[in-house]
């Protein structure tokens, strides 16, 4: 009679990687809901392209390394990779920059060096700036919010954006700046009170610019039910966060048209709250220890504030974040924990005694 | 002030020498494969790189420019270039032997960091004066380190990643190297 070796650990948690993955995609649907309302089927669209192809890459990769399709496929991280990717990228872009960003995200970035758990950049932020830095017009060109829509325009509605998206029939003058390409193209020009009551994104925004506050303010929420459900800890993104707010505080020198922004603008524009809650906790790419956390996180909001007040573009939250998970081995390398037993911690690739 | 810290966040960040301008790649990919070396040679490239714009300056300034003979910038520099690594060589081997063991190969290698010449060229170039040729030659070598201390802690995780075949090695690493130097495009216009 066999008896079966069974090793530690002997409790589980329940569920893997599949189920948090899931949750991770069903947190990002406040912010979806409201990126739709706001700004019409465009970034629906791009979610499903991008996630669609994202299983294509990672399906063909798989084949042609023997192996497993299914089970990797059903851990939804290519899934969950192609929704992060179609949310950061601006509505009814033409379909093959959603094709290209998807694939080079899941291929590139991801199956190049080993697949899931083991790529070093996040997928879905070397897809965008890949994107960004091959195709600047077609990346910097957003659609407007719903309340800047005027009299007689109507939100692009699903058969409009997919003849824009598949067809390139593009509808006249529907683009509009955002809030950071605003305050970008104001630099040294007006107060920022006067650029508020001038800029229409701004004065039909109740905080921090139309549409775009009340996006961040859905992403922040499917954030918080993540914390809730704890899928991640709090350091990262909390660290990162108040980064910003410390900046905005030391260089916002009362609003003049040299001002850095206030923390308001900084917090509820771009791809912050998604930046901060679903791209920066990704765990393959962040920072591992505690420590270390609070420092990577600190340091990705040090970079977006650099860039997006002294750099050549309006957001960086996939520039802060790609540079970062390039310090991440370093980070982790000192800030160990101490291992029980040991007076102090120590360094991982040193000898045992 | 001001341009001092211009030429530092320049040369450390916006104009990285490895990542921007593609200079000094030999030992960003051959000594990157454990950390240990990789700050040690970082150490080792900071000291001889600003030691090297500083002669190389000197020489340009007092004997080339003087003398008429600025055809032979380049011959003159990678001259100077040796006699300082030579020197730094002993200096280590005299003060530090334990720092001179562990860097012992590496030594030689950063006479043919082209970063080292690069930095010496375009300190000519661009008509700098000493304090700023000296700033330039070490924040060019802070950015070096800096990049390559945290390429060889990203390489020895890709070490143990399960790359394909194909890409194993130096590929892998190449195409890391290319990602990072997309995300550093971000630093552009910073100054």
């Amino acid at each position: 009679m066999a008896f079966m070796k069974i090793t530690s650990p002997h409790a589980h948690s329940p569920g893997n990687t599949g189920d948090v993955m899931k949750q991770v995609i069903l947190a990002c649907i406040p912010g979806l809901v409201i990126l739709s309302y706001f700004f019409g089927p465009g970034t629906l669209i791009n979610v499903v392209m991008a996630s669609f192809t994202a299983v294509v890459c990672e399906a063909a990769v798989l084949k042609l390394r023997n192996r497993p399709i299914e089970f990797y496929i059903k851990d939804y991280s290519a899934v969950l990779t192609g929704v992060l990717l179609g949310l950061a990228l601006p509505p009814y872009c033409p379909w093959w920059i959603v094709a290209i960003g998807s694939a080079s995200a899941i291929i590139l970035a991801k199956q190049l060096y080993g697949g899931m758990g083991y790529n070093p950049f996040n997928p879905a932020m070397v897809g965008y700036v890949i994107l960004l830095i091959s195709f600047p017009v077609e990346m910097t060109q957003w659609a407007p919010p719903r309340p800047l829509l005027e009299g007689g325009q109507a939100l692009m509605g699903p058969m409009a954006a997919l003849q824009q998206i598949w067809l390139g029939v593009s509808v006249d003058g529907y683009t509009a700046a955002t809030p950071l390409d605003v305050f970008k193209q104001n630099e040294g020009k007006l107060l920022l009170e006067n650029m508020y009551r001038e800029a229409p994104i701004f004065s039909n925004g109740s905080w921090a610019g139309a549409g775009f506050e009340w996006a961040n303010l859905g992403f922040l929420a499917g954030g918080g039910y993540l914390l809730y459900k704890k899928i991640f800890t709090w350091h990262t993104p909390v660290s990162m966060l108040a980064t910003i707010v410390i900046m905005s505080f030391i260089f916002y020198d009362g609003g003049s048209s040299n001002s850095g922004g206030s923390a308001t603008f900084h917090l509820f524009s771009g791809a912050t709250m998604l930046g901060a809650f679903f791209i920066a906790t990704d765990p393959v790419s962040s920072a591992v220890s505690t420590r270390g956390r609070l420092v990577y996180g600190a340091g990705i909001g040090l970079l977006i504030y650099l860039i997006r007040v002294w750099g050549n573009y309006p957001d960086a939250v996939a520039f802060a974040v790609l540079l970062m998970n390039f310090a991440a081995p370093f980070i982790d390398h000192y800030t160990l924990p101490r291992t029980y037993g040991h007076e102090q911690s120590r360094r991982a690739t040193e000898k045992q005694e | 002030m001001t341009d001092f810290a211009v030429i530092l966040i320049s040369t450390i960040l916006v104009n990285n020498f490895v990542l921007v301008q593609f200079l000094g790649l030999c030992p960003f990919m051959g000594v990157s494969n454990k950390l240990e070396t990789a700050i040690g040679m970082g150490g080792a490239t900071t000291f001889v790189l600003t030691l090297a714009a500083i002669c190389s300056y000197l020489v340009s300034n007092y004997i080339l420019i003087p003398l008429d003979l600025e055809y032979l910038k380049t011959i003159s520099f990678i001259l100077v270039i040796a006699v300082v690594v030579q020197f730094a060589k002993m200096f280590i081997e005299k003060t530090s032997p334990l720092l001179y063991r562990v860097l012992g190969v590496f030594l030689p290698l950063i006479t043919t960091n082209c970063a080292v010449l690069g930095v010496a060229l375009q300190n000519s170039a661009k008509a700098h004066t000493f304090v700023e040729s000296t700033l330039y030659g070490f924040g060019a070598a802070l950015g070096f380190s800096l990049v390559l201390i945290l390429f060889s802690a990203m390489r020895e995780r890709l070490a143990v990643a399960d790359v394909p075949a194909p890409f194993k090695g130096p590929a892998i690493g190449m195409i890391t190297a290319g990602l990072m130097s997309l995300a550093f495009m971000g630093f552009s216009g910073l100054v």
